[in-house]
C-alpha cells in the first residue's frame, strides 16, 4: 500500500484517481471511512468505482465493490467506457462484488427485528477472499429503500463503518444529498463516517454543468480547500483539475528565447524568458494574431517545435494570413515543427477544452506554444469556470516549463481591458499592450511593454506598422498622452514616424 | 402433500437468532406438523452462501418450496405476519385464488 505521512502521522492511501490526490494533499485517510455525497447524476458511482479500478490498475490493491443500487452486470458495463474490464478484474480475483442491490419483483416483509449480520459477513468475507485494501459502497439510499426502520439501519451503518476500520481497509461510502447547497446527506448518516466528507457537485451555472469535488473535511490531516474542477473523460474516468495547486512547484530560468522581432526583443529586454507566459492585449485588428505568427515563425528559426490553438480563426484564414506576413505555416508542418489546431470555442465544455489542450501539449511536446485568443473561450463559460481554465492552462504550461504566448481581445476599440486579462494578468510575467492611436484623424497603432518580470524593459509607447513582411516598430508616440485609456490628448506637434531602425536596430526580422 | 422447504439465515449464536429459530420452528409444528424441511444457516459460517442467496438482513427466512419463494426479515415475533408472508397458511374465507374464480 503506497501511503504518505502528513504532519500528525495520519498516512494518506493514494486514490491513483487523476488529479484528486494533489487536492487530498495525498489521498483519502489510510484505514478510514469517507463519506462520498452528491445530487444524483454527480458521478458519485464513478468515483467510487474509479477508486476501486485505480487500486487495481495504478497501485497493485484490489477491492470489493458493495454495490445497493445498480446490479453488478450494468456497473461492468456502464464502466467499460472508461476502460475498466471489471469482468477480467474479477476473474484474476482483484475485484468482488458484493450484489446488495435490490432483487426485481420481491417484497420484502418484516416481522420483527433484525440487523445487516449477513451485508456485513459478506463484505468481511469478499474483502478476506481478494485481500482487499479498498472498499466501495455504493450507495447508502439503496440500503434505505430496501429496507424499513431507519434507526436499525443508521445503528447497523455505523456498526459496518467500525468493522470495516477495524478491517483496516480505507472505504468510500456514497450517500444523496438533495441540494448543491445543503445538509452533508439526507439519511443523517454523517455522524458515522463524520470523520471525512467530500462532495462532489454538479450545478448549473449560468446555463451552463459545472462538476467540482470538494474536501469538505479529513479529520486530523491536511487536504486543499474549495471546490476544484471536474471532467468525465472516456477511456479516463474523473480528472480533477488541480489548477493552481500546481504553481507551487514552477520554477524559473533566465535563458532568454526570441519572440520572432528583433525589435520587440530590444523592447523586452533580449527576448521573452524561456519559461514565460505572455500575455498580449488589445482590440480587434491591432496585430495579435500578428504578433502570434512571428512568435510561431521566431521559433521556428530558433530550431525549435511550436504548437497553436485557434479559437478565432480557421485554419485557411490563419495559413492565409501568415503567408500574407511572409510565413509559410503548411510548410513549417509537413516540416514537423508546427501544429496548428483550430477550433471553436462553443464545441466543448472549458474543461473539455483543457483536458484536450493538455493531451495535445504532452503529445506534441512543443518548445513554445501560442493560444489565439484567450478571450475567445470567454463566451461558452462561467466567469469562475474561466478563471480556473485560464489558471489551470497556464499554470501546466508553467510547470512544463514552455513559453507560452496568449492573446486576449479587449472589448472596446480604444482602451480598455478584458476577462482574461483581469483574471490572467497576475500570473503572466510579461504583458504587451496593442493600442490604436488617433492623430490627426488617422488610425494608427501603438504598442508598449507594460511588464517583463525580471527584466529591464523599454517603457515607450511605439508606434508600429503592418506589412507583407510583418511588424515594423518604430519611434515612441511623444507628443500624445492617454493611450492606454483611449482618452488621447495632443500635447505636440507631431512630426511623423521616425525612420525605420528607430531602435537602434535593422528593420528586418529574425528569419530574414 | 407438498414437503416445505425453509432456511433460516441468521449472524452466530445470539439471542436475536435463538428467538428466531424458536419462532420458526413453533410456527412450522403447528401449522405444517411433519411436513418441512428447516435448515438453519450461520452466516459467519457460510457467507458464500448469504452472497449466492444475496442476504442483507439477518434474520431472515426464505421458503424455497413449494414455489413461489418468499423472504421474510425479523426476529418473526410477528406470527401473523410470518404466516401471511410465507404462505402457511390460506387466508381465512378464501380459497387461494383471490376471489377470481
Amino acid at each position: 500500500m503506497m501511503t504518505t505521512n502528513h504532519g500528525a502521522g495520519l498516512r494518506k492511501l493514494h486514490t491513483a484517481i487523476e488529479g484528486f490526490d494533489l487536492i487530498a494533499a495525498g489521498g483519502l485517510p489510510a484505514g478510514r471511512s469517507t463519506l462520498l455525497s452528491g445530487t444524483s447524476g454527480s458521478a458519485k458511482t464513478v468515483f467510487a468505482a474509479q477508486f476501486i479500478a485505480a487500486g487495481i490498475a495504478y497501485e497493485g490493491e484490489s477491492g470489493v465493490f458493495v454495490t445497493f443500487e445498480e446490479a453488478p452486470e450494468d456497473i461492468r458495463h456502464n464502466m467499460a467506457g472508461f476502460g475498466w474490464d471489471i469482468a477480467a478484474w474479477e476473474a484474476e480475483g482483484k475485484w468482488v462484488f458484493v450484489d446488495a442491490s435490490p432483487e426485481p419483483g420481491e417484497p420484502h416483509i418484516t416481522a420483527g427485528g433484525y440487523d445487516l449480520g449477513a451485508l456485513l459477513a459478506r463484505i468481511e468475507h469478499a474483502v478476506r477472499k481478494v485481500g482487499a485494501r479498498r472498499v466501495s459502497l455504493d450507495s447508502l439510499g439503496g440500503v434505505f429503500a430496501q429496507l424499513d426502520d431507519d434507526a436499525t439501519i443508521r445503528r447497523e451503518l455505523f456498526r459496518i463503518a467500525r468493522a470495516l476500520r477495524a478491517m483496516g481497509v480505507t472505504s468510500i461510502i456514497t450517500a444523496e444529498r438533495t441540494e448543491e447547497y445543503g445538509s452533508i446527506s439526507r439519511y443523517g448518516v454523517e455522524e458515522f463516517v463524520s470523520d471525512n466528507v467530500i462532495v462532489l457537485r454538479n450545478a448549473l451555472d449560468e446555463e451552463v454543468r459545472r462538476r467540482t469535488v470538494e474536501v469538505l473535511k479529513f479529520r486530523g490531516t491536511g487536504h486543499q480547500k474549495g471546490e476544484w474542477p471536474f471532467t468525465i473523460v472516456p477511456g479516463r474516468g474523473i480528472v480533477v483539475l488541480p489548477l493552481s495547486a500546481l504553481e507551487l512547484k514552477q520554477k524559473s530560468s533566465d535563458t532568454r528565447i526570441n519572440s520572432g522581432s528583433q525589435e520587440l526583443d530590444a523592447m523586452c529586454g533580449g527576448g521573452f524568458f524561456r519559461d514565460s507566459i505572455i500575455l498580449v492585449s488589445g482590440p480587434t485588428g491591432t496585430g495579435k494574431t500578428l504578433i502570434t505568427t512571428e512568435f510561431l515563425a521566431g521559433g521556428d528559426a530558433a530550431g525549435e517545435r511550436c504548437l497553436l490553438f485557434a479559437f478565432e480563426e480557421s485554419r485557411e484564414q490563419l495559413i492565409r494570413n501568415a503567408s500574407g506576413w511572409g510565413v509559410d505555416f503548411p510548410r513549417l508542418e509537413s516540416e514537423g515543427r508546427l501544429k496548428l489546431l483550430c477550433s471553436y470555442p462553443e464545441s466543448a465544455s472549458l474543461e473539455d477544452h483543457l483536458i484536450a489542450m493538455k493531451r495535445e501539449i504532452e503529445s506534441f511536446r512543443p518548445d513554445r506554444l501560442a493560444v489565439d485568443s484567450l478571450s475567445a473561450l470567454e463566451r461558452v463559460a462561467p466567469l469562475k469556470s474561466f478563471r480556473e481554465f485560464v489558471i489551470g492552462l497556464v499554470s501546466f504550461v508553467k510547470y512544463l516549463e514552455i513559453p507560452g504566448l496568449f492573446t486576449s481581445t479587449t472589448s472596446s476599440l480604444l482602451g480598455g481591458e478584458s476577462i482574461t486579462e483581469t483574471h490572467i494578468s497576475t500570473i503572466t510575467d510579461s504583458i504587451i499592450l496593442l493600442r490604436y492611436v488617433e492623430m490627426s484623424g488617422q488610425m494608427h497603432r501603438g504598442l508598449t511593454v507594460l511588464k517583463m518580470r525580471g527584466s529591464v524593459h523599454d517603457k515607450e509607447i511605439r508606434e508600429f506598422t503592418i506589412d507583407g513582411r510583418g511588424m515594423h516598430i518604430g519611434a515612441p508616440f511623444r507628443q500624445i498622452t492617454g493611450i492606454l485609456s483611449g482618452q488621447f490628448r495632443q500635447t505636440g506637434e507631431f512630426d511623423g514616424l521616425a525612420p525605420r531602425g528607430a531602435l537602434g536596430l535593422p528593420g528586418s526580422r529574425l528569419r530574414d | 402433500m407438498e414437503k416445505y422447504v425453509i432456511k433460516l439465515y441468521v449472524t452466530g449464536q445470539t439471542p436475536r437468532a435463538q428467538t428466531a429459530i424458536d419462532n420458526l420452528r413453533r410456527l412450522c409444528e403447528q401449522e405444517l406438523g411433519g411436513r418441512y424441511d428447516l435448515v438453519v444457516i450461520d452466516v459467519l459460517e457460510r457467507p458464500q452462501l448469504a452472497e449466492d442467496e444475496k442476504i442483507l438482513a439477518t434474520p431472515t427466512v426464505v421458503k424455497e418450496l413449494p414455489v413461489p419463494i418468499r423472504r421474510i426479515i425479523g426476529d418473526l415475533s410477528d406470527s401473523e405476519r410470518v404466516l401471511l408472508g410465507l404462505d402457511l397458511r390460506p387466508v381465512p374465507g378464501s380459497d387461494g385464488w383471490g376471489g377470481l374464480r
